[in-house]
C-alpha cells in the first residue's frame, strides 16, 4: 500500500512536469523571450509571437487543463484510488 | 428611445433578475452561506467561478491597458489565464480533498498552528481589500459615466450598491446569481465586439477579425495600426513591450501564481462534490474566462484603431497625420466625447489653440519624429483618455445603438459587482470564521458569527472605498498589485503544504512573513504606506522601479521566492512537523475518500 501510493505520487508529479513544460512554453518562450524572433513568422495578419502572447497561449491553456484531469483520472484508476 | 433610457432599462432588468435570484436562493446555516452546501455542478461552478473571476479589472479595464499597451498588455492575457493551469494541478484538488472552507482553516490545520492561520488571515485580508479597491475603481467608472456624475460620486453610488448587494445573499445565492452574471457580461463583452469586427473587418469572430485585412482593403488590421501609431510616435502596437522583457515575465508569473493564491477563487473548488470535479472545474472556469480573454485584445486593438480614426479621419484615407491641418476640430468632436468630458476621465486641452485635437505621442525620443510635430506646428498631446474608458466608450466610439451601450453598462456593472461580492464573501469568512469563531471567541452562535461577517463586509467596503477615491493606479494595475501580494503570501503556504510533507510551522509562518513584507515594502515605496497619497518613500529603494526594472506590480514573484526561499531555510533548522501530520498530507495526496466538506459549524 505504501509502495503503491509512493508510485501514484511520483506518477502525479510526473504529469504535473510535463503539463508546466508546456505552460512555460507557449507563455515564457513563445510568447515573451522568443517572441520578437516568432514575429517574423506570420498566422495571416499576426505575428506569430504576438499572436502566442495575445490568443494562443490562452487556447494551450484551456486544452492543457482538460488533458491533465482526463490524465489523472486514468491515474486514479490505475492505481485503484478513484472516488467511487 | 434614449440612450439614458435603454442604459436605465439593461441595468434595472438585469438587477431584477440577479435579487430574483438571491431572494430564492437565500443561504439559511453558515454552512451554505459560505459554500453552498458543496453540491454545484462543475459546469456551473465553472461558470460562476468565471464571473467571480472576471472583475472590473478584466471586463472595464484590461481591454484598456491593453489597447494604450499594444503586445506588452499581452502580460495581463496570459497572466490571468495561465495562473488556473496552476490552480488546477497544484492547489484544487487537494484542497477539496482536504475538505475545509477557507484557505486560513487549511493552513492553520496542516502547519497545526493558530499563529499561522491568523498569519494567513491578515495576508488575505491585505490582499483582498487591495483587489476591492481595484474594484471601487471601476465600478466608479462605471457610475460616474452613467449617471452623468463625477467620478468620486460614482464611488460613493457604487459603495452603497456593493454593500446592500454582498450583505444580502450567502455564497448559494451567489453562485446560481453569479451564473446570470456571467452571461450578462459575457453577453455585453461580445456583442460590440462582433459588431465592430465585422465593421472593421467583415468578419464578425472578434479572434480571427484581429488577424484580417481591414474592409474593403488588403491592408491586414494590425498592419495598419502598427504604422498609424508609429506615424503618431507611439511604440509600434504589435511588438511594444511592458518596460523590459524581464518585467514582462515576472509580471506575467506574478499574475499567475497570484492568480492561484487568492482566496476567492480558492473557495470556488470547495463547492464541488468530489476531487475529479474540481479538476475539470478549473477546466470549465478556464473556457468560459477565456471566451472573454481571447476577444479583449481584438477589442483593445480595434478600439485604438477607431479612436485615432476619429481624431485623425485622415487615417481612413491613408493621407498623412501629422500635418498643420490635422486632429479634428473640437467643435466637431462627437457625442461620446461630450459626455465623457462630463466624468472628468477624458479631457482636452488645446494647447496650440488652433481649435483642432491633436491626439499623439509627445514623449517620443526619437528626434525626427519630434521635427515632423514641431513643423506640424503641433506644441503638446490634447487628450487624454483614461484607459478605464476605452471599454465602456468603445461601442459608443463606434456608434453602436443604445441598447448595445446599456448592455455594456449592465455587464461592467455585473463584473464588478460579483467579484466585489465574492471578495467580500472571502473577507467576511476569514474574519468571522477563521479569526473571530477560530481563535477568539470559539463559543459564538451562528447568527453572532454572520453578524461579525456582515460587519466586517461594511467596514471592507467604507475603506476600500475611501481608498478607491485615489486608485493607486487604473483598475487592472490596482488588482495587479493585489495579486502580487497573493503571490507572495498565500501561494507558496498553500503549495508547500500540499507538496512538502516535512514543511513545518516555523518554516511556513517565516515564509509567508518575509514574502508578504519585501512585496509590501517595494510596493509601498511606489505607491505610499497602504496606498495613502504622499507616504511615498522612493528614495530609500533607490528609486522608482530600483530593483532590476521590475514595476511593483510585477514584484510579487519576487515576493514568493524571497517566501519558498525563506520557508525552506527556516524548515531546515527547525523540528520536523509531527507524525500524524505528515500522514495528513499523504492522505491529501490521494482522492479517494474525500467527504463532504467540513468545518461550517461544529
Amino acid at each position: 500500500m505504501e509502495k503503491s501510493a509512493d508510485a501514484y505520487w511520483r506518477a502525479t508529479l510526473r504529469l504535473i512536469a510535463v503539463v508546466l513544460a508546456i505552460w512555460f512554453a507557449v507563455s515564457f518562450l513563445a510568447g515573451i523571450v522568443f517572441a520578437p524572433a516568432l514575429n517574423s513568422i506570420h498566422l495571416g495578419g499576426y505575428p506569430l509571437g504576438f499572436w502566442f502572447a495575445h490568443q494562443g497561449s490562452i487556447y494551450v491553456f484551456v486544452a492543457l487543463i482538460f488533458w491533465y484531469a482526463k490524465k489523472m483520472d486514468d491515474i486514479d484508476r490505475e492505481f485503484d484510488v478513484h472516488e467511487e | 428611445m434614449s440612450l439614458t433610457a435603454w442604459i436605465w432599462l439593461m441595468v434595472g432588468l438585469s438587477f431584477a433578475i440577479y435579487i430574483g435570484i438571491a431572494v430564492w436562493s437565500r443561504a439559511g446555516s453558515t454552512s451554505e452561506f459560505y459554500a453552498a452546501g458543496g453540491g454545484v455542478n462543475p459546469v456551473l461552478n465553472g461558470m460562476a467561478t468565471a464571473a467571480d473571476w472576471m472583475s472590473a479589472a478584466s471586463f472595464i479595464s484590461m481591454a484598456g491597458l491593453i489597447s494604450s499597451m499594444g503586445y506588452g498588455g499581452g502580460l495581463f492575457l496570459m497572466g490571468w489565464t495561465g495562473g488556473y493551469v496552476l490552480l488546477a494541478m497544484t492547489l484544487a484538488p487537494y484542497l477539496r480533498k482536504f475538505g475545509k472552507f477557507t484557505v486560513p482553516q487549511f493552513i492553520g490545520e496542516r502547519f497545526y498552528s493558530k499563529s499561522a492561520a491568523v498569519v494567513a488571515v491578515i495576508c488575505l485580508l491585505l490582499a483582498s481589500l487591495t483587489y476591492i479597491i481595484g474594484q471601487m475603481t471601476g465600478v466608479g467608472v462605471a457610475f460616474s459615466r452613467f449617471l452623468g456624475v463625477s467620478n468620486e460620486v460614482g464611488i460613493y453610488v457604487g459603495m452603497g450598491i456593493v454593500f446592500l448587494y454582498a450583505v444580502f445573499g450567502g455564497m448559494k445565492g451567489i453562485t446560481y446569481t453569479q451564473v446570470a452574471q456571467y452571461i450578462v457580461l459575457i453577453v455585453a463583452y461580445t456583442i460590440p465586439a462582433i459588431f465592430i469586427a465585422t465593421m472593421l473587418t467583415g468578419n464578425p469572430i472578434p479572434q480571427l477579425a484581429l488577424g484580417s485585412t481591414l474592409k474593403g482593403s488588403d491592408v491586414y488590421l494590425l498592419e495598419r495600426l502598427d504604422q498609424i501609431v508609429t506615424e503618431l510616435g507611439f511604440g509600434k502596437y504589435t511588438t511594444a513591450t511592458a518596460g523590459s522583457t524581464l518585467n514582462m515575465f515576472v509580471y506575467t508569473l506574478s499574475l499567475m501564481i497570484g492568480t492561484a493564491g487568492l482566496p476567492h477563487v480558492i473557495m470556488r473548488f470547495f463547492t464541488v462534490p468530489r476531487v475529479k470535479d474540481a479538476r475539470s472545474s478549473a477546466g470549465w472556469a478556464l473556457v468560459f474566462i477565456a471566451i472573454l480573454y481571447t476577444t479583449a485584445p481584438a477589442v483593445a486593438a480595434m478600439a485604438r484603431y477607431n479612436l485615432l480614426a476619429t481624431v485623425y479621419p485622415a487615417a481612413l484615407e491613408n493621407k498623412p497625420l501629422v500635418a498643420a491641418d490635422q486632429g479634428i476640430r473640437y467643435e466637431e468632436r462627437p457625442d461620446w466625447m461630450k459626455r465623457w468630458e462630463v466624468t472628468g476621465l477624458l479631457k482636452f486641452a488645446d494647447k496650440n489653440g488652433d481649435g483642432r485635437i491633436q491626439y499623439y505621442n509627445d514623449a517620443t525620443k526619437d528626434e525626427a519624429t519630434k521635427k515632423r510635430f514641431a513643423d506640424a506646428g503641433w506644441k503638446g498631446n490634447e487628450l487624454t483618455v483614461n484607459a478605464d474608458i476605452i471599454v465602456l466608450a468603445n461601442p459608443e466610439i463606434a456608434l453602436l445603438p443604445g441598447w448595445v451601450i446599456g448592455l455594456v453598462a449592465a455587464g461592467g456593472l455585473a463584473a464588478a459587482l460579483s467579484t466585489a461580492a465574492g471578495l467580500l464573501m472571502a473577507i467576511a469568512a476569514a474574519i468571522s470564521h477563521d479569526l473571530v469563531k477560530g481563535v477568539f471567541m470559539p463559543n459564538i452562535s451562528e447568527e453572532g458569527e454572520l453578524m461579525a461577517g456582515r460587519i466586517a463586509m461594511a467596514v471592507a467596503i467604507v475603506v476600500s472605498g475611501w481608498l478607491g477615491l485615489n486608485p493607486p493606479g487604473f483598475a487592472a494595475g490596482t488588482v495587479a498589485l493585489a495579486f502580487g501580494l497573493a503571490a507572495s503570501s498565500l501561494f507558496p503556504a498553500i503549495m508547500m503544504g500540499i507538496f512538502s510533507k516535512k514543511m513545518n510551522k516555523e518554516g511556513v509562518i517565516a515564509g509567508m512573513i518575509a514574502g508578504m513584507f519585501v512585496t509590501l515594502f517595494y510596493v509601498f515605496a511606489h505607491k505610499g504606506i497602504f496606498f495613502i497619497k504622499g507616504t511615498e518613500y522612493l528614495d530609500l529603494i533607490g528609486g522608482p522601479n530600483s530593483f532590476f526594472g521590475i514595476t511593483p506590480e510585477a514584484f510579487g514573484a519576487v515576493g514568493a521566492v524571497v517566501n519558498f526561499i525563506v520557508a525552506f531555510l527556516v524548515d531546515k533548522f527547525t523540528p520536523e512537523p509531527p507524525a500524524h501530520i505528515q500522514k495528513l498530507v499523504e492522505d491529501v495526496r490521494v482522492p479517494r475518500g474525500a467527504g463532504a466538506v467540513t468545518g461550517g459549524h461544529h
